[in-house]
């Protein structure tokens, strides 16, 4: 095979160039194009051997690494058959025909030949003839379009199904922009070539396969999957949604959540809810948020949640157990590990902070920086994941007041932090006053924990909160 | 003649792209040089599929130019776990891609320079391309002694490898890629691709090690802006075109419509690591606990990534067998991926009895399963 290099003549030479961006019809030509393909006479419903044609720089064999598609499947043209490589070439071998796959003539790793049939096509039938060439344009067309069209070599790519359209409605595919890939005309191309012939607009296709260049009358480009449309659809055509169910299997993760949240539903849950005023908290937290940067760690409230609750397991340390599974034994554990719920890419992840017991609030909020960047880089340990006592979830981040959070098995209690809202309260003098409210609504497994546990529990913490320097007096 | 970058040229260059005016034919006929104001390699790769994809190559050939912040390149049809140390990677923050094109991995940064050439797959000729590349170094620094090989790597002084090249073949277009090393980080180099796996098997593309040296080594007068300009200046001689290098924002969906998706897509898990070809892990774990070492077999299928079969051989009773049956259970069809496996694990912990023996001997065996992976 000759590999000719192009040296471009000094002269302008009057090319016609292709480009796709182009949005002004007048300046939509399509380029000769020189290949030699031989036009293969197909007859309906032929088996036909595509060879694997030539890769260029004398090479002769390559591997076949990855299939596209697999026997009983249809092709269109120029839809990718399989990848092969070749001495740090990776080449896509894509289809001459349209038709179904009958057989595939090499396994993945095999090497193939050039020149050697890669896959059997049956030709469709009802397709008609299967060459690359636009052969049958109905309307008259100038000679110039006819120079531009010559049946050799010229190439608009479309499948017989899209000719067809065009032909009814008697659009010279040339004039089309193709959006597909390589340019090629797709059914949405005549649609929107349609609409602008006659002045309606189109409401972009719901299906987002390819991000095609869109045409002056939108606005915003690859919007094609924003549900918010700008574009008001037409009474007289009718939407078509052209979606379809997509079913996963569950894996990893997930399944194993599954299994958890069964366990834990089997739990008695009974839930408490209550109101912090945290006015005062905001207040401390300004304070101490500098001091906290020059040591090089960031200070949220999820510290003070985590210390208070702490300072009250102490007091109510049932809150810190565990109940085995024949429910016959509780185990008070003495290390208060405070689990806090992280919403991560793949999902709801409960690293915990160990031994909180013994930790200062700047020691807590160290440790949660810690683990807050490993969770974000996926790179948590198992040690960070197992060996939690209680759980805190701050879903108050993303949103919501009240929640009914489900406890983690082997715990026995979990809290759920709502956001911060800023609010009108009465204070001891009767005033209307600004305060800084947060909701929080407990869990706790009923077979061991009753409500009276549970409230003073929660009034406990609550007043920590409320009154940060009473942290002060219990702080171990 | 060095970079201009003005809007200006970003503008030219999407009128370069949209509508053929005669004015421009004149100019741009034979070839066009682009260079990348973006660092991000999955950027950089989308706009070598966008131009593969949507430029019309038939009377130009496109030079472009890009450089990469940390990042480990693989080749299409690569094992990424073959081929690097993923743990460190993920340490060190390095980004990992895998390209389109076939071909070895190697490691980028901003000492490292791509360089992209762009022509219809009749015209796809990578020894030319490289010889313009040698060309252009010995104009630069004619005592560098730099040549190519039959392998189309670039070779310093006959011993030490200076370039590596991949090419992507389409129906119509071709390009054909390769780095320069100018001021790299070998020591980084060096241990990023250093592959921790043990008891791998796989058909995938195997990357062949070479010694490398950075052209600064040579003469540390060179820097990364002179090899790029001069690559340029030759490229647009032999094209005769005007040394004019046209820089591109990879992501202005305005210039380039369809590059944000081009460039999700490839930072995807499906496609960085689902592509992977079919591997087995066949290794036995040698487990440390309490002054004994227990030696735990585990045989694994992995498949697009996931894996597709696991078993894990535990002396009798260690371990609950029925937890070690849930294990198993779902690791099967869960990605390959030691955070998968770390959460997965931790999870599942929750349904059994809790006591710490238990939970010393879960984790441990956990960590020794990432290890793997």
């Amino acid at each position: 095979v000759c590999i000719h290099r192009v040296r471009s003549c000094s002269g302008i030479r009057f090319i016609k160039s292709k480009y796709v961006c182009v949005y002004d019809k007048s300046a939509l030509k399509f380029s000769h194009q020189q290949r030699l393909f031989r036009t293969s006479a197909v007859s309906c419903g032929q088996i036909v051997q595509f060879k694997l044609s030539d890769i260029g720089e004398g090479i002769t064999e390559v591997t076949v690494k990855e299939w596209y598609i697999k026997e009983g499947d249809s092709v269109s043209q120029f839809d990718s058959i399989c990848e092969v490589q070749s001495d740090k070439a990776s080449v896509t071998i894509t289809s001459r025909y349209d038709g179904i796959i009958r057989k595939l003539h090499y396994n993945l790793d095999e090497i193939a030949y050039v020149g050697k049939p890669l896959v059997d096509i049956e030709i469709d039938a009802s397709k008609g003839v299967a060459s690359e060439e636009d052969v049958v344009e109905t309307p008259p067309m100038s000679h110039e379009e006819h120079t531009h069209q010559e049946i050799k070599g010229h190439k608009t790519l479309a499948t017989p199904a899209v000719r067809r359209l065009a032909m009814e409605n008697n659009i010279k595919l040339s004039e089309v922009v193709g959006t597909g890939k390589d340019n090629r005309i797709l059914k949405e191309d005549i649609l929107n070539y349609l609409a602008k012939q006659t002045g309606a607009i189109l409401p972009p296709s719901p299906k987002a396969e390819i991000i095609p260049p869109l045409p002056k009358s939108e606005t915003v480009p690859a919007a094609s999957k924003d549900k918010a449309r700008k574009i008001p659809v037409p009474v007289s055509r009718p939407i078509v949604f052209s979606g379809k169910d997509k079913t996963e299997p569950l894996t990893g993760f997930h399944k194993a959540m599954v299994k958890t949240m069964s366990a834990a539903l089997k739990i008695p849950h009974f839930g408490y809810c209550d109101e912090i005023d945290l006015t005062q908290l905001v207040q401390l937290r300004e304070e101490l948020k500098p001091v906290a940067q020059i040591r090089g760690v960031k200070l949220s409230f999820m510290p003070f949640f985590i210390k208070a609750a702490s300072l009250g397991l102490l007091q109510y340390p049932i809150l810190n157990a565990s109940l085995d599974e024949s429910c016959q034994n509780v185990t008070y554990k003495a290390s208060h590990n405070i689990g806090v719920a992280m919403d991560t890419e793949q999902g709801l992840i409960v690293p915990n902070v160990k031994n909180v017991q013994v930790c200062s609030v700047f020691e807590i909020a160290s440790e949660l920086n810690r683990l807050q960047s490993l969770g974000s880089a996926g790179q948590l340990g198992t040690n960070d994941l197992t060996g939690g006592t209680f759980t805190l979830s701050n879903i108050g981040t993303i949103g919501g007041t009240y929640a009914k959070p489900v406890i983690l098995p082997p715990e026995v209690a979990i809290g759920a932090l709502g956001k911060i809202q800023v609010l009108p309260r009465f204070n001891r003098k009767g005033e209307v006053f600004k305060a800084q409210i947060m909701n929080v609504s407990w869990s706790a497994d009923h077979r061991i924990i009753d409500g009276a546990t549970m409230a003073r529990f929660s009034n406990l913490w609550k007043s920590y909160l409320e009154n940060p320097a009473s942290m002060l007096l219990d702080l171990k | 003649m060095v970079l201009q970058s003005s809007l200006k040229n970003c503008l030219q260059l999407s009128c370069i792209l949209r509508t053929p005016k005669a004015g421009f034919r004149s100019t741009t006929s034979g070839g066009l040089i682009i260079q990348s104001i973006s660092n991000d390699v999955y950027q950089n790769l989308a706009v070598e599929d966008w131009i593969h994809d949507h430029m019309n190559l038939e009377n130009r050939q496109v030079l472009f130019l890009w450089r990469n912040s940390p990042a480990v390149v693989i080749g299409r049809h690569q094992n990424p776990w073959q081929e690097c140390n993923l743990r460190l990677l993920r340490q060190k923050n390095i980004k990992l891609a895998r390209r389109r094109s076939g071909g070895g991995t190697v490691y980028h940064d901003l000492g490292n320079i791509n360089l992209t050439f762009f022509t219809t797959r009749k015209k796809y000729e990578r020894m030319e391309n490289l010889k313009l590349v040698v060309k252009a170094l010995k104009a630069l620094r004619p005592q560098l002694d730099v040549h190519v090989t039959d392998r189309y790597d670039i070779l310093l002084d006959r011993h030490y490898k200076i370039s590596g090249t991949a090419a992507k073949l389409g129906r119509t277009t071709a390009y054909h890629h390769c780095t320069l090393l100018c001021n790299a980080d070998k020591f980084i180099l060096s241990s990023v691709l250093k592959s921790p796996y043990k008891g791998l098997k796989s058909n995938a593309t195997p990357s062949v090690p070479a010694s490398v040296k950075n052209l600064f080594e040579e003469d540390p007068s060179l820097t990364c802006e002179m090899l790029l300009d001069a690559i340029a200046e030759e490229y647009a001689t032999q094209h005769q075109i005007g040394h004019h290098i046209t820089l591109i924002n990879p992501a202005d969906e305005t210039v380039l419509p369809g590059i944000s998706n081009k460039t999700k897509e490839l930072q995807t898990w499906e496609w960085v690591y689902g592509k992977t070809p079919k591997f087995s892990v066949s290794t036995c774990l040698n487990m440390v606990y309490k002054d004994s070492v227990l030696d735990v077999k585990v045989d694994m299928d992995v498949k697009h990534g996931r894996i597709e079969v696991c078993k894990i051989d535990l002396p009798e009773q260690w371990l609950p067998p029925a937890l070690c049956s849930e294990l198993v259970k779902s690791l099967t069809g869960s990605k390959f991926c030691s955070n998968e496996t770390t959460t997965l694990a931790a999870t599942l912990l929750r349904v059994c009895p809790q006591d710490d023996e238990l939970q010393t001997r879960w984790n441990l065996l956990c960590e020794n399963m990432t290890m793997l992976m």
